[in-house]
């Protein structure tokens, strides 16, 4: 149930490769990978709930935590006032509308009786919904970008304390978790794959374009932070005096307080998940789910729901990697929609749930933090590799420079090749299901 | 005649580059549907390896330009497909006999085959990223266009032009060939027939003496090819960038889906659904509106959706078709 001592010492291991980074490196890039690890685990946690828990493949985990960030922006900037009075009403109309067309295109479905008849009033009712939405909408939107472009333009947020974020990206990704889940779930299992690979291309798209919401493209910086800036401490004489007691450097000291201080606030929020997470599992209701996952039909047959289940669990771990989502927006202090990759947001988060360990909550954050070290590591390392393998060619070869200029792609090759060899030789992970 | 300037506006911007960009997805579908159909499972290399093909193929196009080689008024890329195909098809092989076969032999599920298709897909990423780098390559040469919107303005007088660049045109052309060609090895062939067998029942093929593994290796073969001239084609029309290829995975999959995933015919039909649907979807129409109501001046594009949203339209289309009709437009595979 608990964790035996190979699992410890292979947690230790972890630790002692990032401490081996702060020895050898400097503290500063240690914590940093400490405090990325703690998130990714955080995102792994929550992958391993839908895949581990109950089986389901999601490929969407980009457009969660993406909409998880955007969390982070909606709650804590400040809001745009001139922005509000020029179309914030026009485009909460709009969406309201929006919304109501759909609602009455789906109530028309549920009610009218089969035939002709109601396939064409649904399509009258979502066209004529679609061009009044435009209608309502696009002058709003044309107003609110045009206040103030280069610093602002768009809405802004509520103001609010940046920490209540977090559990607002969980809710905004558990609602998009929904309505995909209502679609998907109950079909094949490739469909919802290919279904939540969509919805999460289509978060990014939303994000990149909808200037109104979140700036889009040109990025939300700023965000404010739930810790001291490191110029505040650096000003503030008695922290100043204390870490000189102590014979640090107030400039690095500080940068490293403000990383201890969010490590700690992640940590928390880790182990408060992973405690849920556990008991969860060991409950009567975890052992229903991994029933459901090793043989749907028995459990079907046993009174179980399996679709309202399935649909149960997928938001539950969307949401976490929406809180997830919102944590790094919050570290990074900034919302960047053009940063959001699949292969660095989705396929190296389930890298770390196979490599950790599927259905075993420890293995998941374990995953997490190794294969985060990793992928920040792996391209010094490859750089040290492809020198030495060059070192026997002429400088100014174009093989030589061609394969140096490379080294920042044996990320994905390595990655690439853990996950099969994982999969091949140790299926289970390195802690497996117990 | 400003209804015939409507019309040339029409083929100009939606026709045309719709049938082009449909039968780069029906190609890239039937390679996504056949595997599925043979080896059941939904391929999430398959972009990837539409990528390596389309490098192969670059690489070897330099190498012929190099040389001197050239086929005059069509690209030499048409002379480098065979030896990219022959690389790509020594890839997939090797990834089969190295990785696939062993979860074969075990009947694995298909969902862990899913995932192991994305370790592939991260290797193959790599190494295109390896040999290639990231950046754009241009590799189009011979003529341009079939007619420019000046020869065409000037040929008949109409105010609109209508360009066809002779890269749409080949990559019909070549679609077509392709596709009567493995419509006939399918149907025609005792080997297509046996990967038919293969593919509608598993255990009756065996019984009936079919060598299963000799019909995987061909099913790769084939998909090889196909997402080679798929991905060299796509690259020839608008440029090879190697990331690209992964974002056609999205409407890939919607074509096969809503044709139905398992059956050819199915992943054509797909193809063209999903492509003039997204073209016409994000297409601006003020200018053909112009033309057919010349009272009526709209004010914006009169764009539905902007050209940035494509996704959205075949994750729309993928939607609607998994509410109402499962299994896609031709009875596919349900599970």
């Amino acid at each position: 149930m608990s964790l035996t001592s190979r699992d410890a010492l292979l947690f230790l291991g972890v630790f002692i490769l990032i401490a081996a980074t702060g020895v050898t490196q400097s503290w500063n890039v240690a914590l940093g990978i400490l405090n990325m690890g703690l998130v990714s685990a955080i995102m792994a946690l929550g992958v391993n709930m839908q895949w581990g828990y109950a089986g389901l493949f999601n490929v969407g985990i980009m457009g969660f935590v993406a909409l998880g960030g955007l969390g982070a922006v909606v709650v804590s900037m400040p809001p745009v006032n001139e922005a509000w009075a020029a179309g914030g009403l026009r485009i909460v109309g709009g969406l309201a509308l929006g919304l109501a067309t759909i609602v009455a295109a789906a109530l028309a479905w549920k009610r009218l009786p089969a035939g002709a008849l109601r396939a064409l009033v649904m399509v009258a009712i979502l066209i004529a919904g679609f061009f009044v939405f435009r209608e309502v909408f696009d002058p709003g939107v044309a107003a609110v970008e045009s206040v103030n472009p280069a610093s602002t333009g768009y809405l802004g947020g509520l103001g609010l304390p940046v920490l209540l974020a977090w559990p607002v990206g969980a809710l905004l990704a558990a609602g998009a978790a929904w309505a995909v889940g209502k679609t998907a779930l109950g079909l094949r299992s490739d469909y919802l794959a290919i279904a939540t690979l969509g919805i999460a291309e289509i978060i990014i798209a939303m994000m990149k374009n909808e200037d109104w919401l979140a700036r889009g493209v040109k990025n939300v910086i700023g965000i404010p932070r739930p810790v001291p800036y490191e110029i505040n401490l650096q000003q503030d004489p008695s922290f100043v005096e204390r870490v000189n007691a102590w014979g640090f450097d107030p400039v690095t000291a500080s940068s490293i307080m403000v990383k201890l201080l969010y490590m700690s606030l992640f940590l928390s929020v880790l182990l408060f998940l992973l405690w849920l997470a556990q008991s969860a599992l060991h409950s009567p209701w975890g052992r229903m789910m991994r029933a459901i996952r090793d043989n749907e039909v028995a459990a079907e047959a046993m009174g179980k729901d399996v679709t309202a289940r399935h649909l149960q669990v997928f938001v539950l771990g969307s949401a976490v990697c929406g809180l997830a989502g919102a944590m790094m927006a919050t570290l990074d202090g900034q919302l960047t929609p053009g940063t959001y990759q699949p292969l660095r947001f989705t396929f190296l988060i389930w890298v770390m749930v196979i490599v950790g360990g599927s259905g075993n909550n420890f293995g998941a954050v374990l995953g997490g933090l190794l294969i985060w070290y990793l992928w920040i590591m792996v391209e010094p390392f490859g750089l040290i590799l492809l020198q030495g393998v060059t070192a026997g060619m002429a400088d100014g070869s174009p093989l030589k420079a061609h394969l140096i200029d490379s080294a920042a792609h044996m990320r994905l090759l390595t990655m690439g090749i853990i996950l099969l060899l994982v999969l091949r030789f140790s299926p289970r992970g390195l802690i497996p299901e117990r | 005649m400003d209804l015939l300037n409507a019309l040339v506006a029409l083929l100009n911007f939606v026709i045309v580059p719709a049938v082009a960009y449909g039968s780069q997805l029906a190609l890239g579908a039937l390679g996504v549907t056949l595997i599925y159909g043979i080896l059941r499972f939904s391929n999430f290399a398959h972009g990837d390896t539409m990528a390596f093909g389309a490098m192969a193929t670059i690489l070897v196009t330099w190498w012929l330009q190099g040389l001197g080689v050239s086929l005059g008024p069509l690209p030499t890329a048409l002379l480098a497909l065979p030896f990219g195909i022959a690389f790509t098809a020594l890839l997939v092989l090797v990834t089969d006999r190295l990785v696939y076969r062993f979860y074969r032999e075990q009947k694995a599920a298909p969902v862990i085959l899913v995932i192991v298709s994305m370790g592939v897909m991260f290797i193959t990423n790599g190494l295109v990223r390896f040999i290639i780098g990231v950046d754009d390559q241009q590799f189009d040469d011979g003529a341009r266009f079939l007619i420019s919107a000046r020869d065409f303005k000037e040929m008949t007088g109409l105010q609109e032009g209508l360009a066809v660049k002779s890269t749409a045109m080949l990559t019909v052309v070549v679609a077509i060939i392709v596709v009567v060609a493995l419509f006939w090895f399918l149907n025609r062939t005792r080997t297509g027939k046996s990967m038919r067998a293969f593919s509608d029942n598993e255990d009756l093929a065996l019984l009936s003496g079919i060598d299963p593994e000799r019909v995987v290796r061909i099913t790769w073969i084939i998909v090889a090819a196909l997402a080679t001239i798929a991905g060299a084609l796509y690259g020839l029309d608008k440029g090879f960038k190697p990331f690209t290829y992964f974002q056609l995975l999205l409407p890939i999959f919607a074509a096969a889906i809503v044709g139905g995933l398992g059956s050819p015919l199915g992943a054509i039909a797909g193809g063209f659904v999903i492509a003039f649907s997204e073209v016409t979807i994000t297409y601006a129409w003020k200018k053909v509106v112009g033309y057919v109501v010349p009272w009526w001046e709209p004010e914006g594009l009169v764009q539905l959706l902007s050209t940035d949203y494509k996704f959205a339209v075949s994750f729309a289309i993928l939607v609607i078709v998994l509410l109402f009709r499962p299994t896609g437009l031709f009875k596919g595979k349900s599970v």
